[in-house]
C-alpha cells in the first residue's frame, strides 16, 4: 500500500549538493519522523519523494515500482503544507472536495467522503465557512481532511505544527498520531522538533546537512546514538559531554551522559559544582550546575521536591551503566 | 471635549482643500448644466434665452446619436476583453523565469508611457498607412491587395490602438498579483492532481479576481472618455463609423459652435458613465469586498 524506497537519492542545487546519496527503506503503515536542524534538507528530502521537486540522481520507488518520474498526483500522495495552502475562496467543504473533483468522483461519493473526513476530523460544522474564517487549528484540521479524502497511500506533513500555539500543538499531536493508528497508512513527518519527533514517530530518520545520521526507533535512538550528534540533538534536556581524563577513564574521547542519569547530592559525588539556575517544572527540576575542574555547565533532573538554591555547593555522580562513550570522530563505542 | 474639539479643529483645516476641490468640480458642472439649457451658439451673438430641454432633445435625436452610442460602448468593451484576456497571459508570461526578465518588463510597460496622440499617429502612419504602412508591405509580401484599417475597419483599428495602449496597464497589475499567488497553494493543487489549467482555473483566476476588478473599473474611467486617438486618426469617419459621444461633443461645440447642444451632449455622457457605473458595480463590484 504505502512502502516508499529511496535507492541512491541525490538532490542538487546548481553545483550544491544538498543531499548527497541517500538510502531509505519506509515501510507500509509505518509513521516516520525526518528529524534535523534547520537547512539540514528534511523539507528538500520530503519535497522529492512528493514530486515537487526533481531528483537529480537515484531512485524513489513506491510499492515496488518506479516513480522516480512521476509527477505528484500519479504517486497516490498527500500532502499537509506548513502554511496548510488552503484555497481562500473555496469553502472548507470545496477544499476538502478538491482532490476528488479532479479526480473525477462521482457527486454522491464526494459528499460521503467529506461527510465522514469532517466527521472525524470535527469540521462538520465549518464545512460551509471559508478558511480565513477559520483559527488556526481548524485550518490545520481542513488540511488533513483534504488529505485524507484521496486516500492516499501515504501522507506527507511538512512541519503541521509549527504554526500552532503550544497547547494546540500538543493537541493535534495527540490528533494526528490517533489519525495514523485509526488509518494505518504510512505517514512522512518532517519536523525540528524532537520532541514530537520522540512522541510521534514509529521510526525516526535524523538528518544533517542532507546526510542520515541514524535511523531507529524513539527508545533506540535514545538508548544509543550513533554519534555525537545524534546524542546532542535527541533527549530534552541535551545530553552533558565530557572530555578529558574522565573521558580517558573510559577509555574514549566524550563520554556523554543524559540530565536524567546523574545524581545529585549535596554531599558526595563525583564531580563539584555551583548551583546556577534552576528550572522547576514541578514534577521534576531542571539544575545547570557549573562544574570545576574545567567540565563547563552541565544539567541534572532531580525530582521536583529536591531543595536547590543557586550558589549551593552539590556534586555530582553518572550512573557508569547509562555513559555513552565516542571516540575522536564523534562515532559511538 | 477633547476629541471634539480637534474633531472640529481638524474639519476647519482640511475645509479649504474640500471646498476648493468641491467648486472645482461644481462650478463647471453646474454652468454646463446651466448652458444646455441655453440656447447658445458662437455663430448667433445675440441673446441666450432658455429653451427649455430642446438642446437635449437635439442632441438626442441626431442620427449620429446612437451610432456614437453603440461605438462608445463597442470601444469600452473590446478594449476591456482584449487587455483583461491578454494582460492575463502576458502577466502568466512575464511570471516565468526567463533571461533578460527586467529588459523584458520595461519594454512590455513602455507603450503606457506613449502619449495617446503619439501612439495613434505612429499606428497610423507606421502601421496602418495603406501604402507606406508596415502592414501594407506584409500583405504586399504575401501577395494580397492591402487592407485601409482606418478606412475600411475604422472603430476595429481604434480598438487595437486604444488596446495597445492599456495592454501593459491591466499586465502589470496583474503580474503583481500573480507574484502574491502562495506558491504552496499551487503546489498544493498539484497534488490534489489538477492539471496545469485546473490549476489555472480554480487557483489561479479566482486569485486574480480582485486585481482584473480594479483593471475594469479604472480603464472603464478612461475608456468612456477616449478622444485623442479618433481625433488623431480618423476624425470619427468615415461618415461617423468612428464617432463615440466624447467626439460627438467635440464636434457640436467646436465644429459646429453650439455651446448649448454640446452641453447637453457632456451632461448625457455624465449620465451614461452613471448607467455604465452602477452596472460595473453591480456585476463585479462585490469582489472589491475583503
Amino acid at each position: 500500500m504505502g512502502k516508499i524506497s529511496l535507492k541512491q537519492v541525490v538532490k542538487k542545487f546548481g553545483e550544491v549538493e544538498v543531499i548527497p546519496p541517500l538510502d531509505l527503506e519506509i515501510e507500509d503503515g509505518e509513521f516516520v519522523v525526518f528529524v534535523g536542524p534547520s537547512g539540514c534538507g528534511k523539507s528538500t528530502l520530503l519535497r522529492l519523494i512528493a514530486g515537487l521537486e526533481d531528483v537529480s540522481d537515484g531512485r524513489i520507488e513506491i510499492d515496488g515500482k518506479d516513480a522516480t518520474d512521476l509527477a505528484p498526483a500519479e504517486r497516490r500522495l498527500a500532502m499537509v503544507f506548513q502554511s496548510y495552502a488552503l484555497y481562500p475562496h473555496m469553502t472548507v467543504r470545496k477544499n476538502i472536495a478538491f482532490p476528488l473533483k479532479m479526480a473525477g468522483v462521482d457527486h454522491a461519493e464526494q459528499e460521503r467522503r467529506i461527510a465522514s473526513a469532517a466527521k472525524a476530523l470535527n469540521l462538520t460544522d465549518y464545512l460551509d465557512r471559508r478558511p480565513g474564517q477559520l483559527s488556526g487549528g481548524q485550518r490545520q484540521r481542513v488540511a488533513i481532511g483534504r488529505a485524507i479524502v484521496r486516500e492516499p497511500a501515504a501522507f506527507l506533513f511538512d512541519e503541521p505544527l509549527s504554526n500552532l500555539d503550544a497547547a494546540l500543538r500538543v493537541g493535534m499531536r495527540l490528533e494526528i498520531t490517533e489519525l495514523h493508528h485509526r488509518l494505518a497508512t504510512t505517514m512522512i513527518y518532517v519536523t525540528h522538533d524532537q520532541v514530537e519527533a520522540m512522541t510521534m514517530a514509529d521510526k525516526i530518520v535524523v538528518l544533517r546537512a542532507g546526510v542520515v545520521e541514524q535511523v531507529g526507533s524513539p527508545l533506540e535512538l535514545y538508548r544509543t546514538p550513533q554519534n555525537l550528534f545524534v546524542a546532542g540533538f535527541i533527549g530534552s534536556p541535551k545530553m552533558n559531554f565530557v572530555t578529558g581524563k574522565d573521558a580517558a577513564a573510559h577509555d574514549a574521547h566524550t563520554i556523554g551522559v543524559r540530565p536524567e542519569h546523574v545524581k545529585l547530592s549535596k554531599d558526595t559525588g563525583h564531580w563539584a559544582g555551583t548551583v546556577g539556575v534552576s528550572e522547576h517544572l514541578g514534577s521534576d527540576t531542571f539544575v545547570h550546575v557549573e562544574t570545576e575542574g574545567g567540565l563547563g555547565l552541565m544539567t541534572v533532573r532531580v525530582d521536583g521536591e529536591m531543595d536547590v538554591h543557586h550558589g549551593d555547593r552539590v556534586f555530582l555522580t553518572p550512573e557508569e551503566d547509562k555513559i555513552h562513550r565516542f571516540d575522536e570522530k564523534g562515532q559511538r563505542l | 471635549m477633547a476629541t471634539q474639539h480637534s474633531r472640529a479643529a481638524a474639519r476647519l483645516m482640511i475645509s479649504p482643500a474640500v471646498i476648493l476641490l468641491f467648486l472645482w468640480m461644481a462650478v463647471p458642472l453646474g454652468m454646463t448644466i446651466y448652458f444646455s439649457f441655453l440656447n447658445y451658439n458662437l455663430l448667433i451673438p445675440s441673446a441666450h434665452n432658455f429653451i427649455g430641454l430642446q438642446n437635449y432633445d437635439f442632441f438626442v435625436t441626431d442620427p449620429a446619436f446612437v451610432t456614437a452610442l453603440v461605438n462608445t460602448l463597442v470601444l469600452v468593451l473590446g478594449v476591456l476583453v482584449i487587455t483583461t484576456v491578454g494582460g492575463v497571459l502576458m502577466a502568466l508570461l512575464l511570471d516565468r523565469p526567463m533571461w533578460g526578465q527586467g529588459i523584458v518588463r520595461i519594454l512590455v510597460i513602455a507603450p503606457f508611457f506613449v502619449m495617446p496622440t503619439v501612439s495613434a499617429l505612429v499606428w497610423k502612419n507606421m502601421f496602418m498607412n495603406p501604402v507606406n504602412g508596415i502592414f501594407a508591405w506584409v500583405f504586399h509580401l504575401l501577395g494580397i491587395q492591402p487592407f485601409d484599417f482606418l478606412a475600411q475597419a475604422p472603430l476595429f483599428s481604434i480598438i487595437m490602438i486604444v488596446s495597445w495602449e492599456w495592454l501593459p496597464f491591466a499586465a502589470l497589475i496583474l503580474l503583481t498579483a500573480l507574484q502574491s499567488l502562495d506558491s504552496e497553494q499551487i503546489e498544493a493543487a498539484e497534488m490534489d492532481g489538477a492539471s496545469a489549467f485546473s490549476r489555472f482555473i480554480y487557483i489561479t483566476v479566482p486569485h486574480l479576481t480582485r486585481s482584473i476588478t480594479v483593471v475594469i473599473l479604472i480603464q472603464t474611467i478612461f475608456l468612456l472618455s477616449i478622444f485623442a486617438e479618433i481625433y488623431v486618426t480618423t476624425n470619427g469617419g468615415p461618415g461617423n463609423a468612428s464617432t463615440n459621444i466624447p467626439f460627438m461633443i467635440y464636434s457640436q461645440s467646436l465644429l459646429q459652435f453650439d455651446v448649448g447642444g454640446g452641453s447637453a451632449g457632456g451632461i448625457i455622457a455624465v449620465i451614461l458613465a452613471n448607467i455604465v457605473a452602477i452596472f460595473l458595480m453591480r456585476m463585479i463590484g462585490k469582489n472589491l469586498e475583503a
